[in-house]
């Protein structure tokens, strides 16, 4: 029993983040039809901007301080961030002790920037050009933001920790009481859990009942029909847009504890995230949220000795298989409507 | 001539010069000048030229004809370098006997993924090739660690059984005792031209499938493909069962991949599995849109320029830069090297990139169009004055986009 659980647990933090990226990624095909191969390189990005923020408010200025002396007798001249400076020791301290968390801040309009450029700059143009042509152009586009991030920040990983209230890891066994020492979880994984599935309500329920969303929601099903009605969809599309990199970048930052960011930690994101929305099925919102956990915990359970000892490698190609035996057998994936992209 | 008509037959005939002149033709700097970094006329990058290129006109035969993307070739490209080191190590370092295996083996690969994934199109296609190849990469460094070597990659070791190898035979990669990496220097006042075997042995094959490639382009199976990729639905409508012939794309074309692998592993007898990673099913991708897909000689345009960029333009760091611009002010010296250096050296996949973005956005067409459209301004030009030549100067310059 409790292995299983930990198994769920372990699948969590990963499905996640697949849930998240997948969910932007649908939302993209969803309202503006275009296959966003660049989407990964946005979850970078995100987490870059946590690694910027953590640099940001690290930053110092020198200080001759009096009271304490070197060896020679010299007063010794400190570092003081300057947050520190600001906000005295204490509250300064936990500022830059919370820089992940504070990044989302940064992130957001950032990454929301950063959609609408792309949307306006370049994909716009490519609404009604076929989707192979969609997935060049972002493909192209990833590879570029890429190579932008590895110039400014390198080609190594840059480690960003969690707060130190969430640095170590709980006994969730004891917690729910299964007896102690039996489930040993990680605060942060948790705290990245809590923290998607508060991200994805919002995102559905700014769809459900907003009357914004209601429009967006329209526009998906029947693009051509709220235009005559004399709603200006494009620009919501674009918002969305928008949003769906937010979501992206949030994803991103929250994960850099997890995995310190490398210019290339998108592109393999991004790939299993595709697998992902096909297997909830492409324009299924709800699909993509249920398919990213789903691959997830069962990409954790393969990885089991138990079960490589059954099935070598099999933790390797878990995710692979599903979808290649969904695209095959229900092509519009778990929970896709008929009709979408089926043929 | 080998059944093509005269048209096409010239356009082979030049594209063969081009193939067994490149030691010279680009070589094109002394090597006392400066510009002798720009010189491509070494043995290693030539075969790249060749090989990739290969693997770009294989993967054109599918993407081009047919439309079908597909992001998982370089499973073929891992597929074919392992068939080769694995026949050296039973066998001995003739490369025949391992390309031979190299092609069957990825051609069956290609029968088995073909049959599967091309039950669906568009992007599920792309997809279910990519889990594909994802798959193979995956398996190839863990569980298949006995067959792939894992991360050390694929090496022949002196234990190897290698039952034909004697003692006088060449212990390195060979075709009957000619050696690839054998090469003759000659030197003509400054410049320094090195004919390789390995680099005349893979332009023979690229000759050889070249010319495989122009005969499907414009057999009646070409053009069944090339209707695949226009209405595939009504195709369907007028009887024609379209699945054997995209499966027979996939396999060729897989096939070809293989080839390219198995050709890469001759040259240099390691095998690894990094080359079955998606980032080399997209990089044949992009050689392929960046020359012209759909072209016959696009891909190999394509190929040349990526990785003359991966081998050249990565090599330009700043002090190169700064004995570029040595003679401008210092002040806009250090302005311009500021702007130019993301974009050369370490940082060419940006330059890349962004030449990508470009020509999928403006010319869709790849290099080949934009030759094209080059070209035809000039004709529009001489129109007026010479209206006889232009119908021949046109019919020539048309010629490679087919």
């Amino acid at each position: 029993m409790d292995a299983i659980l930990l198994q769920i647990l372990n699948g969590l933090d990963k499905g996640s983040a697949y849930a998240l990226i997948a969910l932007g990624l649908t939302l993209i095909f969803g309202t503006l039809g275009v296959v966003n191969f660049a989407h990964g390189a946005l979850f970078m990005i995100g987490a870059f901007c946590a690694v910027t923020m953590q640099r940001l408010l690290g930053l110092s200025y020198q200080v001759i301080d009096e009271t304490q002396k070197d060896f020679l007798g010299n007063p010794l001249t400190v570092n003081v961030s300057y947050m520190e400076g600001w906000f005295g020791p204490e509250i300064g301290q936990a500022i830059v002790d919370w820089s992940v968390p504070l990044a989302i801040l940064l992130a957001i309009p950032v990454m929301a920037l950063v959609g609408f450029a792309m949307e306006r700059g370049l994909i716009k143009h490519f609404y009604r050009r076929p989707h192979a042509e969609q997935i060049l152009v972002t493909f192209g586009l990833a590879i570029v933001l890429q190579e932008i991030i590895k110039h400014f920040f390198g080609a190594n990983p840059i480690p960003a920790g969690a707060p130190d209230v969430f640095a170590g890891s709980f006994d969730f066994g004891a917690l729910i009481g299964l007896g102690g020492g039996s489930i040993i979880y990680p605060y942060w994984r948790m705290v990245y859990f809590l923290f998607s599935v508060a991200v994805i309500g919002g995102v559905f329920a700014f769809l459900q009942y907003t009357t914004f969303g209601m429009v967006v929601r329209a526009g998906m099903a029947d693009r051509d029909t709220v235009g005559h009605l004399g709603i200006n969809i494009d620009r919501r599309f674009t918002i969305m847009f928008g949003l769906a990199a937010a979501v992206a970048g949030m994803a991103g930052v929250m994960y850099a504890p997890i995995l310190s960011p490398n210019y290339h930690m998108g592109m393999d994101f991004l790939v299993l995230s595709f697998v992902v929305v096909v297997v909830g099925g492409m324009g299924s919102l709800p699909g993509a949220v249920l398919a990213g956990f789903l691959l997830g915990i069962l990409q954790s359970f393969a990885s089991m000795n138990e079960v490589k000892s059954i099935i070598p490698g099999i933790d390797q190609v878990i995710i692979y298989l599903v979808a290649i035996v969904i695209l095959l057998a229900r092509p519009r994936g778990l929970l896709g409507r008929a009709g979408v992209m089926e043929n | 001539m080998f059944g093509l008509d005269a048209k096409d037959t010239r356009f082979l005939l030049i594209v063969m010069f081009l193939t067994l002149a490149t030691p010279v033709l680009l070589q094109p700097f002394p090597e006392t000048s400066s510009l002798a970094q720009f010189n491509a006329g070494y043995p290693d990058l030539m075969q790249r030229f060749a090989i990739f290129g290969i693997f770009a006109i294989g993967f054109n035969i599918l993407f081009g004809l047919t439309g079908y993307l597909s992001f998982g070739h370089a499973a073929f490209l891992g597929v074919g370098s392992y068939s080769v080191v694995w026949m050296y190590k039973l066998l001995d370092y003739n490369v025949l006997p391992g390309l031979i295996l190299a092609v069957v083996v990825s051609g069956l690969f290609a029968v088995v993924i073909g049959f599967i994934s091309l039950r669906r199109s568009g992007i599920y296609f792309s997809i279910l090739t990519l889990a594909f190849a994802q798959m193979s990469y995956n398996l190839a460094y863990s569980v298949l660690t006995p067959i792939t070597n894992g991360e050390t990659g694929l090496q022949v070791y002196s234990n190897d059984p290698q039952v034909l190898l004697t003692e006088a035979g060449p212990h390195l990669p060979h075709l009957f005792g000619l050696v690839m990496s054998d090469a003759t220097r000659v030197r003509l006042g400054d410049w320094v031209f090195t004919f390789n075997f390995g680099y005349y042995f893979t332009a023979i094959i690229a000759i050889i499938v070249f010319y495989i490639s122009l005969r499907i382009f414009r057999s009646p199976f070409g053009m069944i493909l090339r209707a695949i990729k226009s209405n595939r639905t009504r195709l369907d409508y007028a009887g024609i069962n379209t699945k054997p012939y995209m499966l027979a794309a996939f396999v060729v074309s897989g096939m070809y991949a293989g080839l390219a692998g198995g050709l890469l592993a001759a040259m240099d007898p390691l095998a690894g599995a990094e080359r079955m990673q998606w980032t080399a099913s997209g990089e044949v991708v992009l050689m392929t849109i960046l020359g012209g897909a759909g072209t016959l000689l696009g891909p190999v345009l394509g190929a040349a320029f990526i990785k003359y960029f991966e081998n050249i333009f990565s090599k330009i760091n700043e002090g190169v830069l700064h004995t570029w611009f040595g003679w401008l002010p210092d002040g806009l010296e250090d302005f311009i090297i500021t702007i130019v250096h993301p974009f050369v050296g370490e940082g060419w996949h940006l330059t890349l990139g962004l030449l990508f973005v470009l020509v999928v956005v403006f010319l869709p067409g790849g290099m080949i169009e934009g030759l094209n459209r080059i070209a035809g301004l000039f004709n529009k030009k001489s129109e007026k004055s010479e209206e006889a030549q232009d119908s021949k100067s046109d019919a020539r310059e048309s010629q490679p986009a087919e």
